[in-house]
């Protein structure tokens, strides 16, 4: 019985008025319908809340209302499939993808946010490994396996979206300090922004430093090391691939990573 | 009673939710307080910020973990992923018990993120009990069932809520965490008597007592967490306390969250009820 009443009573879906009273008592104030209702709504209005913070500037590029028509119907065909509202947005890309009218002319752009967005998620909480110290680094030859850390996220992407999202922050931090006439001059800068936002194809390492997530900018062969490291392959075969004119960089960037600590035991 | 085997047989008094917006004052600060308790989920990652503040706390304060989707009531299985990361959080707090709520929340994979109420049958009493026990084996530390707070009764009751709950603790054998802020909301949602529910209760379960506000509407009331603890609800409290004997005690506070020393010296107001005799002995 529990399973069944709990499958009809699942939030989210819309019961017929006579599923409700047969399950749920009224009282001398609130009907079957109205008590149920104080539980569905309270499941949407938390469910779009988390969607609305984990992606605010997959918001700035839809605007608001696209962005609550997205959010809803994502919902309701992908509910939380996960005991944590961390993950809620987890599957957002690929249903986009399956349903790119929701984000009409600017769907790619809205696609890089979204992997953006997620991957800022990611990094965030993700795990940590012991950072490679000088005595790893020792035996240095190409049959060197050294890993990435786990929290780093590397992203290739067709628009500038870092930059984009960094404005977003800055408009949504100054929220609250700011008068209103002056947030909404800075919201239609962002709007006119977006809006000549031109493609670029730029290559970016998501990671933390200090608890704090940052995007960094990577060089696109940087970023083909850094993935080959993260797939797994030695020094050696990560950097096979680097043409003549970048091999003297290959060294500032491995003294950079290290300095950030993003190299760890492969 | 304070000690006893459903809390580890420890003796906390008044603790405070650990809350982001107080991170700071507390790291600073380093304000006297008994006991922290911590939402479980919040720090089931692998790591970053929640994890290193968390350690920050565990150097100088005692923590307990409080869960809010174990969801002992829904009817499939415990969530093996949730499971193995709220044990590895249990080794790094050493919580001396463990809480979540006598609820569910999910159906065939989906979430609901929310406390649901249950259907107060013996069916229902008997496969939450069996996940109570099958979750306190594979976590190895005593468990807390709460009473949540809610907004719709089930024609398919057997019983009353508290009969359900003492069903569901004496067959799990398992502690009590008194929510009696839930208490004084059900009561007033349902129309029942919010100290039949506190009589009824057995008060060598009784592991800790939660005490919140709530928010007052037209036709019901709502759990919201985010005013200070109203009268009626000391009151019951108090009456609690005379019953049970001094327990450890938490003060939710989730919204609209004041300053920590706010938050703090409401929840300090407990202290003149734990320093009552109690009525009963156990």
């Amino acid at each position: 019985m529990a399973a069944d009443l709990m499958r009809r009573m699942a939030p989210g879906d819309r019961l017929a008025p006579e599923t409700t009273a047969a399950y749920i008592k009224p009282n001398n104030r609130l009907t079957s319908r109205e008590r149920l209702e104080i539980y569905t709504k309270s499941y949407w209005y938390r469910l779009l809340d988390s969607l609305y913070e984990d992606f605010p500037g997959l918001r700035a590029v839809l605007g608001q209302r696209a962005f609550a028509r997205l959010a809803e119907a994502y919902l309701a065909d992908k509910p939380s499939a996960s005991w944590t509202l961390r993950n809620l947005g987890g599957r957002l890309e690929d249903w986009l993808r399956a349903h790119p009218d929701f984000a009409g002319q600017r769907l790619l752009l809205a696609l890089d946010m979204i992997r953006l967005e997620w991957a800022h998620i990611e990094a965030f909480d993700g795990g940590v490994s012991p950072v490679l110290g000088p005595e790893d680094l020792l035996e240095l030859g190409p049959h060197l396996r050294m890993g990435l850390q786990p929290y780093i996220r590397l992203v290739e992407l067709s628009y500038p979206v870092d930059d984009l999202r960094i404005k977003v922050n800055s408009a949504s931090c100054e929220h609250g300090a700011a008068s209103n006439a002056v947030l909404k001059r800075k919201t239609g800068g962002l709007v006119r922004r977006i809006a000549r936002l031109d493609r670029e194809h730029i290559f970016l390492a998501v990671h933390r430093l200090d608890f704090t997530v940052y995007y960094r900018r990577l060089e696109p062969e940087e970023y083909a090391v850094l993935a080959a490291l993260r797939a797994g392959r030695p020094v050696g075969r990560a950097v096979a691939a680097v043409s003549q004119a970048s091999l003297a960089r290959v060294e500032t960037w491995f003294a950079a990573w290290a300095e950030m600590g993003w190299l760890c035991k492969g | 009673m304070p000690a006893n085997r459903f809390n580890g047989f420890t003796d906390y008094g008044i603790g405070v939710g650990l809350r982001i917006p107080h991170y700071e004052h507390i790291l600073e600060k380093k304000p006297v307080v008994g006991w922290f308790e911590i939402i479980s989920e919040n720090y089931m990652v692998d790591g970053g910020r929640p994890l290193a503040i968390l350690d920050q706390i565990l150097e100088q304060y005692r923590v307990v973990q409080h869960g809010v989707s174990m969801y002992f009531g829904s009817a499939e299985r415990l969530n093996r992923d949730h499971l193995r990361r709220l044990k590895a959080l249990v080794r790094r707090t050493q919580t001396p018990w463990l809480t979540d709520h006598l609820c569910w929340g999910s159906v065939d994979g989906r979430y609901s993120h929310d406390l649901l109420p249950m259907p107060y049958t013996f069916e229902a009493a008997k496969l939450t009990a069996r996940k109570v026990r099958a979750a306190r084996d594979f976590l190895e530390v005593p468990i807390a069932v709460e009473n949540v707070s809610s907004y719709a009764e089930f024609h398919e009751s057997e019983m009353t809520e508290w009969e359900f709950l003492n069903e569901v603790v004496e067959r799990a054998d398992c502690g009590i965490l008194l929510d009696v802020n839930n208490i004084y909301v059900s009561s007033r949602n349902h129309d029942f008597n919010p100290y039949d529910y506190l009589n009824a209760v057995t008060p060598g379960r009784v592991a800790q007592i939660h005490i919140a506000g709530h928010s007052k509407f037209t036709r019901y009331i709502l759990d919201t967490h985010d005013h200070p603890v109203i009268d009626p609800v000391w009151k019951l409290y108090e009456h609690a306390i005379r019953r049970v004997g001094p327990t450890a005690t938490l003060l939710e506070w989730d919204d609209r969250i004041p300053s920590f020393g706010e938050v703090h010296a409401e929840a300090r107001k407990a202290e003149k009820y734990l320093a009552a005799p109690a009525l009963v002995t156990p």
